[in-house]
């Protein structure tokens, strides 16, 4: 029973840690049409963000400085690279390709390739008993953040009305324009929200793996692309449903199988929903 | 969501061809095959006299990466299909044929007849799975399938880890420094397979019917053509042929490397295609072998003492080849679409 | 009466396929303007190429304002409403959030729409997506005439529709024609007849006839295609 619980909160920390990646990725997908290799050199610009403000800062005020430096460069990157090349969609997903390239390797010049050891605020390092298990409070921490920004984000969706734009664009851009509204503000947003979400994902995975390299971001890119096809690109309801299912799917094959097995049952997963609805799990924003 | 936007270049048509044109392709092959009985020393430009072992391993290697980008721009160029697992079949290649060698001790023979089943069943199944979506999905499917098969390669025992696994019975043909020679004209005979081969698919009927898909994929379902069907042919053929270049890659470096297993080789396949000019004759070849060379030669000189000596600004970014790749990729899909092929077009226009 | 809107030599290429050849008229600051032709003659390209949702080349000025250089937006805000073909209805959206979308003025007038469509109070939360074919057009028209708009591009919102909904439509646009001017692409030649007689043909990209449908029936059955109306 305690391996249970320990391996269903380890997945849950997982599948937040891909939810905070593919939320803004599906975001920026569904409604610009950019899908964005960048992405995950906005969370390794995060994560050393973090990093190097932690020196200097308590962990929480830390992650503050990642995160506003993450949504300072997304914006950045759409302002300058992403915006001259709206409607070529192949060219944006190139320049993306190449940004991430370039800018994987300038964090290997600056801090090196290897590992930098990531300091863990000491509540974080502390475990919790939870029905017999012994958690490490890392997991409540991630878990807890994902549905903060899943949350936020629900609310920014349907109450606000540059959420009502988006939702909106994600399923008819053009329409969206000739009502007068100037769609490109909503896509400067939603880089926004996707760089702040990738950085505090950064962050957090800097606490959860102890420490982090220019190429953290890489590597979990592709499961959260995985979670964003299988959720259905543009919804965030579907992204935190397939996040869930993927990290605790991989976690658990992980375990029971053998190392390995976990990613493949993830893809194989991703085969079914393609295979059963090529639409993802859902169709819609929200 | 949308189709695949038609890469720039693939509707220019094709310049009217002299006498000259038509055999210029046969001459750089000749010239090309008898490079290894020339001494010519070419100091900077390659690590030795033009036919060293160390310049012919690295000559040899742009040869076959530019055929890999040759077999990806069949699906990126040629199709409108964005994959980006391309790198699965490259190692399906050299993992296959090695594994059958080394760790199960079978002949050259079986293990070649092993390889090429591998290339045309694996791609036929998860290309009937993958291109039941279009565009951006497919290009995060393929990712999570080679995503897969690097992650396996890695955690194996059987394919070495992530040391990778050398290969322990070395045809006595390739064996040996002495015999560089003999991976050139390999790696030289890969390309120009995979080239005409590729040429010959691109211009026959399915051809036409791939090239029309990346144009305008309602204009082919209104002919009563499926372009899932014409669309899986040439994922397969290009897979098949990428197989072909995993085994050549194995014998040219002696083993199987888990690199070749990541996205990040398959990043380096669009680079190389886009920067010679997708869709377009000679480019993806011209930008395999360009993008090859500059790899291997920046690695080289950001560890060399120029680079040591430079202030911090300077010498981080240079010590880094895939930054100067990655900004040189960004400016190209900028300010030359059309890649270097579209350079020359723009002069003659001139 | 002076033009409200103008267009001259408009020329529209997608892909290898010249659409529009250099279409030229003018629409009058009131009462409704019939733009006929046969399917693809370039009516909804015209339509959309005036707004700017496809790129194009020529001069296109409304109410001596210049619009070929602004984005889609920014002419909308100068006062263009636009029913599109599809109707343009967000299907994921409810029938007042498509309304809420599309506000721009400060007081929208919502006591108007909802008199001329009763329906879309009473289905305000229901998703668009859900709804029947004209209570879909009812939403389109609505959304243009949420906002004080200077002229209305309406294009083919009886098609599809059931014959007593079209009638309903036909009354709606007779209503708004009495405020605002509108560009109307419309198929069936009875209701535009029942609306205007004023005309522009476009025949394989190009203005084939401007003027007054009764001016010649028979050159005017030819061009469209269709039997007597």
């Amino acid at each position: 029973m305690s391996t249970l619980v320990l391996l269903t909160m380890t997945g849950l920390g997982l599948g937040a840690l891909y939810f905070l990646i593919a939320s803004g990725l599906s975001l920026i997908f569904g409604l610009a049409d950019v899908l964005n290799f960048a992405h995950g050199l906005f969370l390794g610009v995060g994560a050393y963000a973090t990093w190097w403000a932690g020196r200097h800062l308590p962990f929480p005020l830390a992650v503050a400085v990642g995160v506003l430096v993450g949504v300072v460069f997304a914006v950045a990157v759409e302002l300058v690279l992403i915006r001259p090349l709206y409607a070529r969609p192949i060219q944006q997903v190139l320049v993306t390709v190449g940004l991430s390239a370039a800018g994987v390797a300038l964090l290997q010049a600056a801090w090196g390739a290897d590992p930098r050891p990531f300091a863990k605020p000491g509540w974080a390092a502390a475990t919790t008993r939870v029905l017999g298990a012994v958690v490490p409070n890392d997991r409540f921490v991630l878990i807890g953040a994902a549905i903060a920004v899943f949350a936020g984000l629900l609310l920014f969706l349907r109450r606000t009305r540059y959420g009502l734009i988006v939702r909106a664009g994600v399923e008819d851009r053009a329409m969206v324009t000739a009502l007068g509204i100037d769609v490109r503000k909503a896509f400067t947003l939603v880089f926004a929200i996707g760089g702040a979400a990738a950085a505090a994902a950064g962050a957090l995975a800097g606490m959860y793996f102890g420490s982090i390299t220019p190429g953290l971001g890489g590597s979990l890119l592709i499961f959260a692309f995985i979670v964003v096809v299988i959720g259905g690109m543009g919804s965030v309801t579907g992204c935190a449903l397939a996040a869930v299912l993927v990290g605790l799917v991989q976690q658990f094959a992980n375990y029971y199988a053998a190392a390995g097995v976990g990613e493949a049952s993830v893809v194989l997963l991703l085969a079914v929903v393609l295979l059963v609805r090529p639409g993802g799990l859902t169709g819609r924003t929200a | 969501m949308s189709a695949p936007s038609t890469v720039a270049g693939a509707q220019v048509p094709a310049p009217p061809r002299f006498r000259v044109r038509r055999w210029w392709p046969v001459v750089a092959l000749v010239l090309l095959a008898v490079v290894p009985y020339t001494t010519l020393p070419v100091p900077g430009v390659l690590p030795g006299g033009l036919n060293s072992p160390g310049s012919l391993q690295l000559l040899a290697l742009c040869l076959l990466f530019a055929g890999f980008a040759v077999t990806y721009d069949l699906l990126f160029g040629h199709t409108g299909l964005l994959s980006f697992g391309h790198a699965l079949y490259v190692a399906a290649g050299s993992y296959t044929a090695n594994v059958a060698v080394t760790k199960l001790h079978w002949g050259w023979g079986p293990a070649l007849a092993a390889a090429a089943g591998v290339g045309l069943l694996l791609p036929a199944v998860l290309g009937a799975v993958a291109l039941r979506v279009n565009g951006i999905a497919f290009a995060m499917v393929t990712l999570a399938f080679a995503q897969v098969g690097s992650i396996l390669v890695m955690s194996a025992h059987l394919t070495g880890g992530e040391e990778g696994l050398s290969l322990a019975n070395v045809p006595a043909l390739f064996a040996g420094v002495a015999n560089t020679v003999n991976l050139y004209w390999l790696a030289l005979a890969y390309l120009a397979v995979v080239v005409v081969l590729v040429r010959w698919a691109v211009e026959s009927e399915p051809g036409r019917v791939w090239r029309a898909i990346g144009d305008n994929e309602r204009r082919v379902t209104v002919l009563g053509l499926s372009p899932y069907r014409f669309r899986l042919l040439a994922y397969v053929l290009s897979a098949f042929l990428a197989t072909a270049g995993g085994v050549v890659h194995l014998l040219l470096l002696g083993g199987s490397t888990p690199q070749i297993t990541t996205s990040a080789f398959t990043v380096g396949l669009l680079v190389m295609t886009v920067l010679g000019g997708a869709g377009t004759r000679w480019g993806a070849l011209l930008g395999g072998v360009l993008y090859t060379y500059l790899d291997q030669r920046l690695s080289a000189l950001a560890g060399s003492g120029t680079v040591a000596g430079l202030p911090a600004p300077l010498r981080l970014p240079l010590s880094q080849p895939e930054f100067i790749l990655g900004a040189l990729f960004v400016v190209v899909v900028y300010f030359l679409p059309g890649g270097i092929a579209g350079l020359s077009r723009y002069r003659r226009r001139a | 009466m002076t033009d409200l809107l103008r267009v001259e030599d408009l020329h529209v290429r997608i892909g290898s396929s010249h659409i529009l050849q250099g279409v030229s008229f003018a629409v009058p600051g009131s009462g409704v303007t019939a733009l006929l032709g046969r399917n693809g003659a370039g009516k909804t390209t015209t339509l959309r190429a005036i707004l700017g949702l496809v790129p194009r080349t020529g001069t296109v000025v409304f109410d001596g304002a210049e619009l070929t250089r602004r984005r889609p937006y920014e002419t909308v805000q100068l006062g263009l409403g636009y029913a599109p073909e599809d109707r343009g209805v967000f299907a994921g959206l409810t029938v007042a959030e498509n309304l809420r979308l599309a506000e721009r003025d400060r007081e929208p007038r919502y006591d108007l729409v909802y008199e001329l469509f009763p329906e879309l109070r009473t289905r305000a939360k229901q998703p668009a997506g859900t709804l029947s074919g004209g209570q879909q057009q009812m939403v389109a028209i609505g959304r243009t005439l949420l906002n004080d708009n200077r002229m209305l591009l309406v294009d083919e919102p009886t098609k599809g529709l059931a014959p007593k909904i079209v009638t309903e439509v036909a009354d709606v646009l007779e209503r708004a024609a009495a405020t605002v001017p509108i560009l109307l692409v419309e198929q069936n030649l009875a209701l535009v007849r029942r609306l205007t007689d004023r005309a522009v043909l476009i025949a394989e990209g190009r203005v084939a006839h401007t003027g007054a449908l009764s001016d010649d029936p028979d050159r005017l059955q030819t061009l469209l295609g269709v039997g007597r109306a």
